[in-house]
């Protein structure tokens, strides 16, 4: 920190292009959050056509919450539900998978010849350079070449395809840093590899792991590509391929106002847990 | 230590089957549709249909062309940003810095349709301007990340030491800052770069499907044109990939770069 304050210093940055700076940063942040806040502003009124204000209310938000009963005053769409759900479970699911297979992983790629390391690497950084389309599109040949067909399992393997990579990469800095003896010295006093990799290298890998979970977490609720070409056409959407569909025919269903405000808001507070997590652990 | 983990190197064994079985197998497969016709013989029509189609040919420029100028406007507009908060202009910049990261979270068709809604609040009409807006929205954290990163990185002996051999506040800049943030730039190119020359959804909600993508070329050969536009549209993807691979290493210099960088 002290770095950047003695930047500034040789600057010698006058007044006047201290507050133009600011100005500048602050009119471009109102202008990325101005859709976002707006959404959340109209989620208070209940007309149907958005930017229409009607009056503050919560209707939206009892609609959202009720509208999935039969007996509820407002029905809301039940796909939207199901969508939900099936987020959920696929991003729970996804992000477990991947983050076993890709702990597992690391510590072999870690252990791996110099030249094989370099090769596995390659491949790992595949799909994460790879844009959402074509990691789509490339799975759902392999489905359709192989005769399986498309649905929930479709979907939850290209999740995990495109969400382990980078549980490896944050597993691989954590075994840099460990001391490489000890798992050594837990074989020695009598450990059986499983005991050794359960009582030693997780706990040792654990902050890595937990990255790697919230990231794929993160990765796979806000994937929509590579979903949309794996699920097939048996009715099964998440939330990104519902709000896709549902755009698409017109209007948005406006509970998904309150909807979006929810998930912002939720997004808002992990992402400063992260932070602090983060900033606790420079510390240290 | 290698031979101390011998014995975990066969751990790697399951996630190397697993990439090969589901990353690079899906990418041949790809080639292998594109070369061939729907009764599997080897053919090379789909590239034909696709270079003599004038319609199809202009869609894949066109994309070509609007993912440059929203990645020319996101540098044009990130760079000073991630300047500007790299220098410490403000109290909190790590808030700052969260502030523009924020938006990256969210679910990008989310934003795109709150885009949307606002054009049709300010009942401003859809089209290749709200198209543009709508990327540059999307994607200017992209760039901004990056850049900020290599730049809050950099060794500010470098700058003192331009200071103190006589240079001005440009030249500094020009030549010791900006030389500087290479890798950053070319990273935020990357990133801004590729998912806007893939990306089909951003733009058939943005031009109320009035304007065609590259993207959505691909996506309709596989969504509505059945199994008898499979072949096409993964010849479509293969051009794709091969632009991604392409670009892919135009950022693979950026790591090059750092080293030397690191090394000077």
């Amino acid at each position: 920190m002290s770095k950047q304050r003695s930047l500034n210093q040789i600057e010698k940055r006058g007044t006047a292009s201290r507050i133009a700076g600011q100005a500048y940063l602050w009119l471009l942040l109102a202008v990325l959050y101005m859709p976002i806040l707006l959404i959340i502003v109209f989620s208070f009124t209940e007309s149907k056509v958005f930017g229409n204000w009607t009056g503050f209310t919560f209707h939206l938000y009892e609609n959202l919450f009720t509208g999935w009963h039969s007996n509820a005053a407002v029905q809301v769409d039940p796909n939207l539900y199901k969508s939900l759900i099936y987020t959920v479970v696929i991003a729970l699911s996804a992000a477990l998978l991947s983050t076993m297979l890709g702990t597992l992983a690391a510590i072999g790629i870690f252990n791996l010849k110099q030249r094989t390391r370099k090769a596995v690497t390659l491949m790992n950084s595949i799909p994460m350079i790879n844009p959402d389309i074509l990691t789509g599109i490339s799975l759902f040949l392999l489905f359709v070449f192989l005769g399986i067909s498309r649905g929930f399992w479709t979907v939850l393997v290209a999740h995990v395809v495109f969400c382990t990579p980078y549980v490896v990469l944050s597993v691989l800095p954590r075994l840099q840093k460990m001391n490489p003896n000890i798992y050594e010295a837990a074989l020695d006093l009598g450990a059986t590899p499983a005991q050794a990799l359960r009582k030693v290298l997780v706990p040792e890998l654990w902050p890595g792991m937990i990255s790697g979970f919230i990231l794929s977490l993160t990765l796979s609720i806000d994937d929509f590509g590579v979903t949309f070409f794996t699920k097939g056409s048996n009715g099964l959407e998440t939330l990104s391929t519902f709000i896709y569909a549902d755009a698409r025919k017109g209007g948005l269903t406006p509970e998904l106002r309150p909807l979006f405000s929810i998930i912002f808001l939720t997004m808002l507070i992990l992402l400063i847990v992260i932070n602090i997590r983060a900033a606790k652990q420079e510390k240290k | 230590m290698i031979r101390l983990f011998q014995n975990r190197r066969s751990w790697a064994a399951p996630y190397i089957l697993f990439l090969v079985l589901l990353v690079v197998l899906p990418l041949v497969l790809i080639a292998y549709y594109a070369f061939t016709d729907a009764a599997g013989h080897f053919t090379i029509a789909n590239f034909v249909q696709f270079f003599t189609k004038q319609e199809a040919v202009n869609t894949f420029i066109y994309s070509i062309a609007i993912a440059v100028i929203t990645t020319l406007i996101c540098l044009l507009l990130g760079y000073p940003a991630a300047y500007i908060m790299a220098m410490r202009s403000f109290s909190t910049p790590q808030v700052m810095a969260m502030l523009f990261i924020l938006p990256m979270w969210i679910n990008f068709l989310l934003r795109t349709i709150a885009t949307v809604e606002l054009f049709h609040m300010f009942g401003i009409p859809l089209g290749e301007g709200a198209l543009l807006f709508g990327m540059v929205y999307d994607f200017l954290p992209f760039m901004i990340y990056p850049i900020y990163n290599t730049l809050q990185k950099m060794d500010v002996s470098l700058l003192e030491a331009a200071h103190d051999l006589g240079a001005n506040r440009v030249q500094t800049f020009t030549k010791v800052v900006f030389p500087l943030s290479m890798p950053g730039i070319y990273s935020g190119i990357v990133m801004v770069f590729m998912p806007t020359v893939s990306t089909f959804a951003i733009s058939e909600l943005l031009t109320h499907n009035k304007i065609t993508l590259f993207g959505s070329l691909i996506q309709r050969s596989f969504g509505e044109g059945g199994i008898a536009m499979w072949n096409y549209g993964a010849a479509l993807s293969l051009i794709m990939l091969i632009i991604i691979g392409a670009t892919s290493f135009f950022g693979q210099d950026d790591t090059e770069a750092e080293q030397k960088g690191g090394l000077l």
